[in-house]
């Protein structure tokens, strides 16, 4: 199989309401992403895009909107979604736009801009549900994520002060982020466990907030990587998975959607032991208890004990096993698509030694990032090395 | 890595102009059912990963993919949604099986235009919503503007489009997937009531409801599910600008680039002689000489004459739309490029029935993805 390789990286900051257009946002974001390994947009032989709902943006066919901006004139071009998996997932779709032999070097972008919702981009996930018998409900994403949060929480005796640890430490670290919109580096326990119930169990400060923003990346098959840059980070393995759409009939307390894909990657990687073998981690962590939820269905952490981890401080940039080093989604912000593409981006910076103030000590080799979305039903996992 | 993919099963639902007692679910479902028994296959076992191509505001629902795997049997399987054309998608089942990751993969497209209350509307939405959409262009306003400058530059009839709804409106007279077959005159569709000068209502195509499933296999496993595959020789899609203020009005670049980078996959030097028949978008009518012309099939303002000749005919020397085309068949919204797909795939097999076109050895389908884009996708396939 072809060996592809992530060369370059750029993103926005990310905001909670940016003036630019979504076109001129993915247009940031590509020149950043080809300036950064001094490729120019003629170089480029596809693209593939990540945006998730058209209803944010309020356009029809959003990826046609967005195609010029994001560098697609006249080139082969395609948009991929699934949900809130999405940013994770459209490296993905540029790995086998490359892989498959069609293409040498390909331009991935992710966008989204939320905030043309107005007032508030939480009206436009009404419309995710089903239209018959979910809709006339309302449900509103926050509930349904209370009650995931909930019966994790039920099913292995967790605390709230437990889950609210994660986004402490992801708050914290992202204060070290040049684009982050929501880095704090004095935040306490308290201030999470404090702050507005949304629907109980979750509290304001345990939700990354809506924000706009984007991120692109560059991928090189194997022989034009290495002359691109002398440090390519190889796309070592993917993997995806969807689980059915009756979401009401799942387990909520595990992910198994995660772990199917994690398996998938992991055997395409030659992973036999995750827990050694990955260096550093960016699950998708919108909620903090989600961050918990994907080590576990990751395989990183035994079902029902990945918040020990992080009260005994193994998560941290310093840990062991280092866990949203970024910042997340948490920290960072979750423009959806932009912020799975943005872990992308920074497995990428962390492997080269180049995430400056966040850098992981000790030479991380391997690291994972991962996205989930849709009704709690689809997990994207990429793993990536030097 | 796999080196060759071919098509193994097909199976479609419909077409029909209103399914009131079918959920999109359920047509899908059918369509899937019946790919699978003429792939020969279980999709829970034998099939490793799904592509189906949606749009949100045609489906009334956000995130769409969300609704996809349960009635493909694709549970907790890797699946994902490319916003685009079923050739996109086609496309893409290509690419994934050209890894060498996947061995099996199934791609789903369907459209249930019935459902949609405010179509035009919904389109509408496409537009750019700063610069376009206050202008409140009516969405075949746009096609119309791109068909006036088509005729402009290369002396085109009007007559000579009008031909091209007769030709495809006969041919679907024996389709019997196609609800819009009828024996039109050109005085019936050039009489049409004008919509957007020069577009007339009779050049317009209705919509339609119906779903597609198609299944692909490595050249390895092939041999496994069928004996009369059909092989993909080329693949190729492109977008041209987005933005109705500078792109190139008149022509189909999309085509033209996207057919090239298939015709280069293929090995293809003279795709003219090489290609047997092919099925082209023709939602608007001059569409169809349009992309022919991009293409390359034709020279500039020669479609229409060929046209009026009988050149793309049944039984002409190239063969155009021989299902009916979107014209016969209904406009299908993003599963038009899966139903070209399909119909080539029939003829390669001998399968299309009273329409079998005699000696046929390789078929290319174009499609495009409808106003207000300029974005279109190109499958070459091969019986041998």
């Amino acid at each position: 199989m072809r060996k592809v390789a992530v060369v370059g990286a750029g993103m926005t900051k990310f905001v909670r309401r940016a003036l630019e257009t979504g076109k001129e946002l993915s247009w940031q974001a590509a020149r950043m992403a080809l300036e950064s390994c001094e490729l120019t947009i003629d170089d480029i032989d596809a693209v593939c895009l990540g945006t998730a709902p058209d209803s944010f943006d309020g356009v029809h066919m959003n990826g046609e909107y967005l195609s010029d901006g994001s560098g697609a004139w006249r080139k082969p071009f395609m948009r991929s979604y699934v949900g809130g998996g999405t940013g994770v997932f459209v490296p993905i779709q540029g790995w086998y736009h490359v892989a498959s032999g069609l293409f040498d070097i390909v331009l991935v972008v992710a966008e989204e801009k939320m905030s043309s919702y107005y007032p508030h981009a939480q009206a436009a996930f009404l419309t995710i549900f089903d239209h018959t018998t979910e809709r006339p409900l309302k449900p509103n994403l926050l509930w349904i994520f209370a009650l995931e949060m909930n019966r994790y929480m039920q099913t292995y005796g967790i605390t709230k002060a437990e889950i609210a640890h994660v986004a402490v430490k992801n708050k914290r670290n992202a204060a070290d982020h040049p684009c982050a919109l929501l880095g704090d580096p004095n935040l306490t326990v308290e201030d999470v466990l404090n702050s507005e119930v949304l629907a109980w169990p979750v509290n304001r400060l345990d939700v990354s907030p809506v924000s706009d923003g984007a991120v692109a990346v560059v991928l090189a098959v194997e022989h034009v990587a290495t002359r691109i840059t002398d440090k390519p980070v190889w796309i070592e393995g993917v993997g995806w998975n969807l689980d059915t759409a009756h979401w009401t009939n799942r387990d909520l307390a595990y992910p198994r959607y995660v772990e199917f894909a994690a398996r998938m990657a992991y055997e395409m990687a030659g992973i036999k032991e995750p827990r050694r073998e990955i260096h550093i981690v960016e699950p998708y962590d919108p909620f903090d208890y989600k961050e918990l939820h994907h080590l576990e269905g990751l395989l990183l952490a035994d079902r029902g004990k990945a918040p020990q981890m992080v009260v005994d401080g193994v998560t941290q940039r310093d840990g062991d096993l280092p866990v949203c080093p970024s910042g997340g989604l948490l920290g960072v912000g979750n423009p959806i698509a932009a912020a799975g593409l943005m872990k992308i981006a920074e497995i990428f910076w962390q492997l080269r030694g180049e995430a400056g103030a966040r850098q992981v000590p000790g030479q991380p080799k391997r690291g994972l990032a991962q996205a989930w979305g849709d009704l709690m039903q689809v997990g994207t996992v990429v793993i990536m090395g030097r | 890595m796999h080196d060759r993919v071919a098509i193994i099963g097909v199976g479609w639902s419909g077409f029909r102009p209103v399914t009131p007692e079918l959920s999109y679910k359920e047509l899908i479902y059918e369509a899937a059912v019946k790919a699978y028994a003429d792939a020969n296959l279980d999709p829970r076992k034998d099939i490793e990963s799904f592509v189906t191509v949606a749009e949100d505001f045609y489906e009334g629902t956000s995130i769409f993919d969300e609704y996809t795997p349960d009635q493909l049997g694709a549970v907790l399987k890797p699946v994902h949604t490319i916003g685009g054309d079923g050739l996109h998608g086609l496309a893409t089942a290509c690419m994934l099986i050209l890894t060498g990751q996947f061995s099996v993969v199934a791609v789903e497209g369907h459209s249930k235009a019935s459902n949609v209350k405010t179509l035009p509307q919904v389109i509408g939405y496409a537009q750019d919503p700063i610069l376009n959409r206050p202008l409140r262009f009516n969405n075949h306003f746009i096609p119309g503007l791109d068909m006036n400058r088509y005729l402009f530059d290369t002396g085109t009839s009007l007559e000579q489009c009008a031909s091209v709804i007769v030709k495809n409106r006969r041919n679907a007279l024996v389709n019997p997937s196609a609800p819009y077959g009828a024996d039109l005159t050109l005085e019936d569709v050039l009489s049409g009531e004008p919509t957007a000068w020069p577009l007339n209502s009779h050049q317009i195509a209705h919509h339609a409801d119906g779903a597609i499933v198609i299944v692909l296999a490595s050249a390895d496993r092939v041999h496994s599910f069928t004996d009369k595959p059909v092989w993909v020789t080329g693949v190729g899609w492109c977008n041209d600008s987005p933005a109705l203020e500078n792109r190139e009005w008149g022509e189909a670049i999309y085509a033209r680039e996207a057919a090239r980078m298939a015709f280069r996959q293929a090995g293809m030097l003279n795709p003219g002689r090489a290609i047997d028949f092919v099925e082209v978008d023709d939602v608007y009518g001059y569409k169809e000489l349009q992309s022919l012309e991009a293409m390359g099939f034709f020279r500039r303002g020669e479609a229409g004459k060929a046209t009026e000749e009988g050149f793309t005919h049944p039984d002409g020397e190239l063969p155009v739309n021989v299902s009916g085309g979107s014209q016969g068949f209904g406009d299908l919204l993003d599963a038009n490029g899966l139903a070209r797909a399909l119909e080539v795939v029939l003829q390669l097999r001998g399968e299309a029935g009273p329409r079998q076109l005699e000696s046929v050895s390789t078929g290319l389908a174009q499609s495009w993805r409808g106003v207000p884009s300029a974005s279109g996708a190109v499958v070459i396939m091969s019986g041998e």
